[in-house]
């Protein structure tokens, strides 16, 4: 402290939103050319949406989507369009066989969904993140944007156009309404979205990819698992549950081939994903503003 | 401008930053020194908003980092060479932070080519050597043209051209203004670069001085004598008025740095002098014997205080010999 002061009485720049307390300096300050601009969320989406497609995993991620939901559909629907008798198909329409595929292809979104936020704590490249966005709810709402974006147009893509292929392949089937049209492309693929959403806030709580994703992945698939296994009849009724209200059988929901009868139906599933969503995702931005990046 | 007052940061019972009170200025380049495990980056990482601290308050430019606008634009920060992607080339990873900040493009380019790496920037800094990390994370907080300038333990790993780059560097940025604080586990390497010395030790504040303060209170300069007329001499030097200490082995240490004068009395006397030389006791001596004795206040006797060449081992490499640094810059 023993350098001397010469306390220069300094204006206020005229950029300064708030007016901060006038400070003392040793010398002339630097000024930068740059114009100063005020960021806002919109500057935080456009930077995800640099840092989601400049990485390979996204490519590799949604490109192995893509194969499953298309590969498999289409192949299912050749399988039952050689194989289905007359009136085999009368009581169901066509869409429900895209269902398989889009089921291993939504353990990719749940995958890109933990890498988003997660990987971020792996490479190190959070705290460069957050010292550029020192706003941390700003982060995961503008990484929320832009993978929900992105999820949701691939996967509308894909469930769309196996959808069509199928309606095409097999015309012995019934032709499905405008609102199973709607259910089996729009409405699954908002579902798959949130789902990979949630995956996303998971991977922001969880701080570590491999840990999320094998959480997700048995959030995915362990009701179900578990309910075919549970052969105690007194459990009937949690057996009944975890297999209605397992991921699989609400996404079936969206195909009206229900793997149970009674159960969510309609969109009742969307609601769920939706209020569970609400749920994670909040939690999620409350530990980001709480812990230490 | 940075302020820091009180700052503190436990985790748990452990005690990382303890009450931090000082104040970084525009135009010099402020050294932060303190043995590895004295909490230099976790003050940093509160400096910069990334861990909140227990009680304190850090001020950039009289606000809260969280309140910055544009934070890019005020402080630009290099704390680890890895914190980022790999598999993004150079030129995205600077892209994404520009936009966050809405820096235009143009200036991505600028910077790349600022710190070296326009050639290399369509790679993946995961192929980078350490340096080029160094210099990428260089690139990523010069992008606002900011007024302060943050550097985490910038030299790890870097050649020795890598090392005279980041310190003129250093110095060209604070001589336009600008407000440097850089970290450092090595004083030889603040000797070089640093104007001012905030010096930290178990997560306390040691020292807030010039370097030239530092160096006048810290490296005690004495003359070292050997002489066959030894009596002659001490006779003469005490008649001078000169203090006089013997040391063994025929050494006579005289404190200060009046060599030329017992020269002269030796000429005028016509005593044989042997060796007449004047010493400084190294900087990394004084900054290891000051945090030294930090540990030493915290040990409470239970252990028997760590010596100074002890310290040694709570470096994770070998810190160089003092002097080294000089002949090359």
């Amino acid at each position: 402290m023993s350098t001397p002061q010469h306390p220069t009485p300094q204006a206020p720049p005229a950029w300064q939103g708030a007016p901060g307390p006038a400070y003392a300096t040793a010398g002339p300050v630097y000024t930068s050319p740059i114009p100063i601009v005020r960021t806002h969320l919109g500057h935080a989406i456009t930077s995800e949406w640099t840092k989601i497609r400049s990485v390979r995993s996204t490519m590799w991620t949604l490109g192995v989507f893509v194969l499953l939901v298309v590969g498999i559909g289409l192949l299912a629907g050749a399988i039952v369009a050689a194989n289905a008798t007359e009136g085999d198909l009368a009581d169901d329409t066509a869409l429900s066989f895209g269902f398989f595929g889009l089921l291993l292809g939504s353990m990719c979104i749940i995958t890109l969904g933990v890498l988003t936020t997660a990987s971020e704590y792996g490479t190190g490249m959070i705290r460069t993140t957050m010292v550029a966005c020192p706003s941390r709810g700003r982060v995961l709402a503008a990484k929320a944007v832009v993978f929900f974006a992105v999820a949701f147009v691939v996967t509308l893509v894909s469930t769309g156009f196996v959808a069509m292929v199928h309606v095409g392949m097999l015309g012995d089937a019934r032709q499905p309404t405008g609102s199973e049209w709607l259910k089996a492309t729009f409405g699954v693929s908002l579902y798959i979205a949130l789902l990979g959403l949630i995956s996303l806030a998971v991977g922001s709580v969880i701080r570590h990819s491999a840990g999320a994703i094998t959480i997700m992945i048995g959030v995915l698939l362990a009701p179900l698992v578990i309910a075919i296994f549970m052969f105690s009849s007194s459990l009937e009724g949690l057996r009944q549950a975890l297999f209605e209200y397992s991921i699989p059988s609400q996404m079936s929901v969206f195909y009206s081939s229900s793997l149970s009868d009674s159960g969510p139906t309609g969109w009742d599933p969307l609601w769920i994903a939706l209020g569970v969503t609400a749920v994670v995702l909040g939690g999620a931005f409350a530990l980001l503003e709480k812990r230490d990046v | 401008m940075i302020e820091l007052s009180g700052l503190t940061k436990r985790y748990g019972e452990k005690v990382a930053v303890n009450n931090l009170t000082f104040t970084v200025r525009p135009g010099i380049v402020t050294g932060f020194l303190g043995p590895n495990g004295a909490g230099k980056s976790t003050t940093m990482r509160m400096m910069l908003g990334l861990d909140r601290p227990t009680a304190g308050d850090v001020r950039i430019d009289g606000q809260h980092y969280d309140r910055l606008k544009d934070p890019l634009k005020y402080i630009g920060a290099l704390l680890d060479a890895k914190a980022m992607h790999g598999g993004r080339s150079a030129f995205n990873h600077l892209l994404c932070l520009a936009q966050s900040n809405g820096i235009p493009r143009s200036r991505v380019h600028e910077v790349l080519d600022t710190v070296g790496l326009t050639s290399v920037a369509r790679k993946k800094a995961k192929g980078f050597s350490l340096g080029m990390g160094q210099r990428l994370g260089i690139a990523g907080a010069l992008l606002g043209d900011p007024r302060i300038l943050m550097f985490d333990e910038p030299v790890n790993g870097l050649d020795p051209e890598g090392i005279h780059w980041i310190r003129n560097l250093m110095k060209s940025l604070a001589a336009q203004g600008r407000t440097v604080f850089v970290s450092s586990h090595l004083m030889s390497e603040m000797a070089l670069t640093a104007d001012h010395l905030v010096v930290i030790g178990q997560g306390r504040l040691l020292a807030d001085t010039s370097m030239a303060d530092f160096i006048a209170q810290n490296s005690r300069s004495h003359v070292r004598i050997r002489t066959p007329q030894r009596e002659r001499l001490l006779d003469v030097l005490h008649g001078a008025g000169i203090l006089v200490v013997e040391t063994g082995g025929g050494v006579l240490e005289v404190d200060g740095g009046k060599s030329e004068h017992i020269g002269e009395l030796a000429a005028q006397h016509q005593i044989v002098l042997h060796e007449l030389s004047p010493q400084r006791a190294s900087l990394e001596e004084a900054f290891m014997q000051l945090t030294a004795e930090s540990v030493e206040y915290h040990a409470h006797a239970d252990t028997p205080a760590p010596a100074p060449a002890g310290e040694l081992g709570r470096f994770e490499q070998p810190a160089p010999q003092w002097g080294d640094d000089w002949t090359r810059s």
